[in-house]
């Protein structure tokens, strides 16, 4: 059977689990060519993205997948996380220049690294792939660069009471929307934003990927750091 | 807290990226944790990352190459990971008026335990680390007096983490974060009250464009 979003899952077999909440999110979609003219772009242009065609699709399984992972510890979840994830991970740390042999290890222990970590997932925060692209880029800083990365003061997310099914829901579609943004761009404008994510590029070169529509997912976390932020202030005075 | 002066939108990126250096990594955590406008912009790089994971792939199967985990792969992480200690507990980290979390790792606890060195004039530094990509340090400069005028060969990031300076382009207060290039030469003064302590992070060796500074310069390391 084929439905309007098969062209968000090329090639992805989905994971064997009921489709999470909510079938007919609507999601804008955005039209090739109409995020990046050129690398210098300005952030604000960027913002204002054609919304041509207005499509429906799902959330995104591997959210949904991470939580049952995250709520039940559920190894079935976690083989098909790992179907998807691994080969990607493996072939990002390849991009990165690792050696197939380093890269098959690395992979193997960010996706063990996925389970441990699992119960710090918040899906109103990041998508799976996202949270997943953290978990690695520590891991090829830390194991394969051989550096440090210092990381920011945690925010005690938990004591949020509204962070619900509907925020994560929210942000996965958001980045949907943003993943096929990029995958439609033309390819060198495309390779601009891979190069920039493994060092390829200088500071001003990366200016690229600042000119990305992200507004929508920055507000989003925002709001919720806003919430929190509220929250942390009733539970202190 | 309210910061004014933000870190620019590559830097974040860099970070998010993963490919930033590590001493401009320390002052981008160290100002994440006060501000949250970048934090959210942080994550959104984080999740053009989270896109780029599934792009690349995509592009390396539209190539014609297929890149597979080994056939035994799945079976032996799974095999690992019940015995896995799993990290449920948020352990909360240790907190500081003055020094953010990431920073306290790095000296080791609070503005007691920094070993400050003398460099001339009240101020005085510490260096959090070295190397062939860059350096981060903390200055300490007492209030009223200025950082002898310098210009920068590269990249520089000020974080103010007490008291405040002004120089030719504005007031920095605690978070606020001055980036510097070839292009800026100023002369930061630290504000009447309290001293200044700030984190700078540079991937050149600072210039002196006064000359007993620039004569000493080889052998402070500022």
């Amino acid at each position: 059977m084929t439905t309007p979003y098969d062209h968000l899952r090329r090639r992805s077999a989905p994971p064997p689990l009921a489709p999470p909440l909510g079938d007919q999110i609507r999601v804008q979609r955005v039209q090739r060519g109409d995020l990046i003219g050129q690398c210098n772009i300005v952030q604000d242009q960027a913002e204002t993205i054609t919304k041509a065609d207005v499509d429906t699709v799902k959330v995104d399984p591997w959210t949904h997948c991470l939580e049952r992972i995250r709520d039940e510890r559920c190894a079935e979840s976690f083989a098909a996380l790992f179907g998807h994830f691994a080969p990607r991970a493996k072939a990002f740390l390849m991009r990165g220049g690792s050696s197939e042999a380093l890269a098959e290890e690395a992979a193997q222990e960010a996706l063990a690294t996925v389970w441990q970590k699992a119960a710090k997932f918040d899906g109103s925060r990041a998508s799976a792939s996202t949270w997943i692209f953290t978990i690695l880029r520590n891991k090829q800083i830390d194991a394969i660069r051989k550096a440090r990365r210092p990381e920011p003061e945690d925010l005690p997310w938990g004591m949020e009471p509204q962070a619900d099914a509907a925020d994560s829901l929210a942000m996965s579609q958001e980045e949907t929307v943003l993943r096929e943004a990029v995958r439609t761009l033309p390819d060198a404008q495309r390779d601009i934003i891979e190069r920039a994510y493994f060092g390829d590029l200088t500071h001003a070169q990366i200016a690229v990927v600042t000119g990305l529509p992200l507004g929508t997912i920055k507000s989003r976390i925002r709001l919720g750091l806003d919430r929190l932020r509220h929250e942390m202030t009733k539970h202190t005075t | 807290m309210t910061v004014k002066h933000h870190i620019t939108p590559s830097v974040l990126a860099a970070y998010a990226a993963g490919t930033l250096p590590e001493p401009f990594a320390l002052v981008v955590a160290s100002h994440v944790s006060l501000c949250d406008a970048c934090r959210a912009d942080v994550a959104g790089y984080e999740a053009v990352g989270g896109a780029v994971l599934e792009t690349v792939f995509d592009r390396i199967e539209d190539g014609g190459d297929a890149i597979t985990m080994s056939p035994d792969a799945l079976a032996q992480v799974m095999a690992k990971l019940d015995d896995m200690v799993l990290d449920t507990d948020p352990a909360p980290r240790a907190s500081d008026p003055v020094f953010p979390a990431p920073l306290l790792d790095y000296v080791g606890g609070g503005v007691d335990a920094v070993k400050w060195k003398r460099i001339g004039g009240g101020v005085k530094q510490a260096v959090l680390q070295n190397s062939a990509e860059g350096s981060v340090r903390l200055l300490y400069i007492p209030a009223g007096m200025a950082v002898p005028d310098h210009t920068h060969g590269g990249l520089e990031l000020t974080m103010v983490l007490q008291g405040a300076f002004s120089d030719e382009t504005g007031r920095f207060l605690r978070g606020d974060v001055e980036t510097g290039d070839e292009d800026l030469e100023h002369t930061p003064i630290a504000e009447a009250g309290m001293p200044c302590i700030c984190l700078a992070a540079t991937d050149a060796p600072l210039k002196f464009t006064s000359l007993i500074p620039r004569l000493i310069q080889p052998f402070i390391g500022i």
